[in-house]
């Protein structure tokens, strides 16, 4: 199967080179379609000091079908849901724009630039959005809350296990099936 | 060769008939539409069209068949592959990105061809015409195969995939996201759009078949002067050159081959002799004005203070608003404090507070009652419609049956379906008339217009009953003669109907009691879901 063997190249890619600012693992080990990623919040940005899950499913026909990319942990941020979903608005993962060359390298690197750059004008949270724009003191404010609140320590994977199968529409080759409410 | 003038300019003899007075507005170029604006008289295609004269409400369409959809775009295709000298799977892209507006696509790109492929997605480099290739020590970058002798395929950009990756990843654009015009090579951020050839090259049967369905939807889709026959299973396409701004005096009803009869200025079935602008209006209020609101009309007053809704629920006119508090009695809705002793009776008729609130409950009421009137009459054709529909597919047996009992041929029962057709086009004229008359403001044409509603109405209802008749009955020759004369009256009487309408409308002599104005662009939006 092309997907397998693309994945373990990409995989190998990761962690003898691992991008910076991204710690690569998988959940388990005998499947490849489901990453976790820890991401440390950028330098210089109100998420620096935080450790944000992401959870990146594929689908089996990957990488024809685009990744699905969420937050596992809860963030403040125009582009993504606020929510325990933690979907996010990211053009690249739209299945019109999706090109199989693309490598999940420069889709996590697109998702760390996102909190480097939010996208107002372009939200997924438009309340946010326009605290982002209009009042950036108070968004600052509320974004370092939420990193405090939720970014620190350990990621609960757990936690956004159920939020990102319901993202993936169940189509996917996910081993689990974790029932717990998403609360 | 001007296959493209044949397009537009079928409805110019036409339109110059009907707006004598509109010659300003032609040149205002609407922003939408100003991609058929094409010089418009084209004497030539009058012979076609014009051997008899017309009814003020016909419009000039045509309508074609899979394969002239096909050859339209061959011709267009073959005439810019000549005229630019580029080959014809470049051309098809581009005269798709420039929404086959050939002559605009001449214009520019003999100004700044580089810019014009560029936005098109397509390469200057006149490298050879992209093939399979297996090359030595090649490495796909999608699937990461390596092994010797791999089949490859790169477009003019080089970006080369190993072939199943590129048949798969055609695949997934072709059956799962049903694209087909602008599917681009599978490197990131590269621009070059696959061509028909390319494509042909690397898959199945099946998926050019598909693939070549979505590109004459997109045809189709891409040019305002054609749309699809909303009928289902019918692949048929109908063109005419109704432009948005023609909608407020004419209503461009066409018909399919297939018999389907719809609007082409909006998306509705046929509405005439209703412009879109009220059809969209009247279908708005009439999914508003839903039972509820009907009931709440019908059985409540609104207080006179705060005018809340109010349903009275016993029997004393000594009503106390439990929002506000305000006192007043039901039966003149006047200040309770006015009534004195007297409120059984109340005989308070004077009373200044109780004129001007039952001024405004009756006006409320009567603008309801105007509604429900035409509603009723607009719901009740439109259900007789749908009966008389039933009815056609037992007339088909009635018909049967006839010849059996009575002897007649098949050709002397074909009254019944002319009936029948002829029933459920009046109903469905009728129908909309109310929903028209329910805009029109009192005047002496609509005091005519409802006077040819009346006749058609008439002409409807006893050509119904008649064609009710069991079937003993119908073998009457009586009975025969008289159905087809009332046919044929109904008919004439809507096209009389139809006519007066029209010709008032594209006069612009109506009055509506309504803003009246232009907001239903014709719907070919692309990327409209409504036929995969």
């Amino acid at each position: 199967m092309s997907a397998s063997k693309r994945l373990t190249k990409e995989l190998a890619d990761c962690t003898t080179n691992s991008p910076p600012g991204m710690h690569i693992s998988l959940p388990d080990d005998s499947n490849l379609f489901k990453w976790h990623v820890i991401l440390d919040g950028p330098a210089g940005t109100v998420y620096a000091g935080g450790r944000f899950g992401v959870v990146v499913q594929l689908h089996e026909n990957y990488p024809f079908r685009s990744p699905t990319v969420t937050f596992a942990t809860r963030i403040y941020h125009p582009n993504v849901t606020n929510d325990n979903l933690g979907n996010i608005c990211l053009s690249v993962l739209k299945p019109e724009n999706w090109k199989p060359a693309v490598k999940l390298v420069s889709v996590l690197e697109a998702v760390r630039n996102l909190l480097v750059e939010p996208q107002p004008d372009d939200p997924l949270e438009a309340r946010i959005a326009d605290e982002y724009k209009n009042d950036r003191k108070e968004f600052e404010k509320n974004a370092r809350a939420y990193v405090a609140q939720y970014a620190k320590g350990a990621v609960n994977w757990e936690k956004a296990e159920a939020g990102a199968a319901a993202a993936a529409g169940g189509a996917t080759t996910s081993t689990t099936t974790n029932t717990t409410s998403a609360r | 060769m001007d296959t493209d003038d044949d397009f537009m300019s079928n409805v110019s003899s036409e339109e110059e008939d009907m707006m004598p007075d509109d010659s300003d507005n032609d040149l205002s170029g609407d922003d939408d539409f100003d991609f058929d604006d094409e010089p418009d008289p084209d004497i030539d295609m009058q012979q076609d069209f014009g051997q008899k004269k017309k009814a003020a409400y016909d419009i000039t369409f045509k309508v074609y068949q899979p394969q002239d959809i096909q050859k339209q775009q061959d011709d267009l295709i073959k005439e810019v592959n000549m005229i630019l000298d580029i080959n014809k799977e470049e051309a098809a892209i581009l005269l798709r990105h420039f929404r086959w507006n050939k002559e605009r696509l001449i214009e520019d790109y003999m100004e700044k061809p580089s810019q014009v492929l560029e936005a098109a997605g397509l390469s200057e480099s006149s490298a050879e015409a992209p093939r399979l290739k297996s090359i030595p020590g090649f490495v796909c970058d999608i699937c990461c195969e390596d092994e010797e002798g791999l089949q490859s395929f790169a477009l003019k950009c080089g970006h080369r995939y190993c072939v199943d990756c590129y048949r798969q990843y055609l695949a997934q654009k072709i059956v799962e996201e049903g694209e087909a015009a602008r599917i681009q090579c599978p490197s990131d951020d590269c621009n070059l759009i696959i061509d028909a050839r390319s494509l042909d090259l690397l898959v199945t049967q099946d998926l050019t078949d598909r693939y070549h369905k979505l590109l004459n939807r997109t045809y189709v889709e891409d040019r305002d002067s054609l749309k699809w026959c909303p009928a289902p299973d019918c692949q048929n396409v109908v063109e005419c050159g109704i432009k948005k701004k023609d909608l407020t005096r004419i209503v461009p009803t066409v018909a399919c081959l297939c018999s389907m009869r719809f609007c082409f200025g909006c998306p509705n079935e046929d509405h005439q002799p209703a412009p879109c602008d009220l059809v969209k209006k009247w279908l708005k209020k009439c999914a508003d004005d839903s039972e509820t609101a009907n009931w709440i009309s019908a059985n409540t007053k609104e207080c006179p203070k705060c005018n809340s809704t109010i349903e009275k629920n016993g029997g004393c006119n000594h009503m106390t608003c439990r929002k506000c508090k305000h006192e007043f009695c039901w039966m003149c809705m006047g200040l309770w404090s006015e009534h004195g002793t007297s409120w059984y009776n109340c005989n308070r008729f004077e009373e200044k507070s109780g004129t001007e609130a039952r001024d405004a409950q009756a006006k409320s009421r009567v603008s309801l009652e105007r509604y429900l009137h035409y509603y009723n009459r607009y719901a009740n054709h439109e259900q007789s419609a749908r009966l008389d529909k039933e009815m056609y597919l037992k007339t088909e047996k009635k018909m049967v049956q006839l010849q059996k009992e009575s002897g007649m041929s098949w050709i002397e029962v074909q009254y019944l379906n002319s009936a029948s057709q002829a029933l459920q086009t009046c109903r469905r004229t009728l129908m909309w008339t109310y929903a028209f008359a329910f805009y029109l403001a009192r005047n002496n044409l609509t005091e005519i217009f409802e006077d040819n509603q009346k006749d058609l109405e008439m002409a409807v209802e006893s050509l119904s009953e008649m064609f009710e008749k069991p079937v003993q009955e119908l073998a009457d020759s009586k009975l025969k003669v008289d159905i087809m004369d009332k046919t044929s009256y109904c008919n004439k009487r809507r096209v009389i109907l139809l006519d007066d309408t029209a010709q008032n409308l594209a006069e612009g002599r109506w009055t509506f009691n309504v803003e009246f104005t232009n907001p239903t662009p014709i719907s070919n939006t692309k990327g409209s879901s409504s036929r995969r």
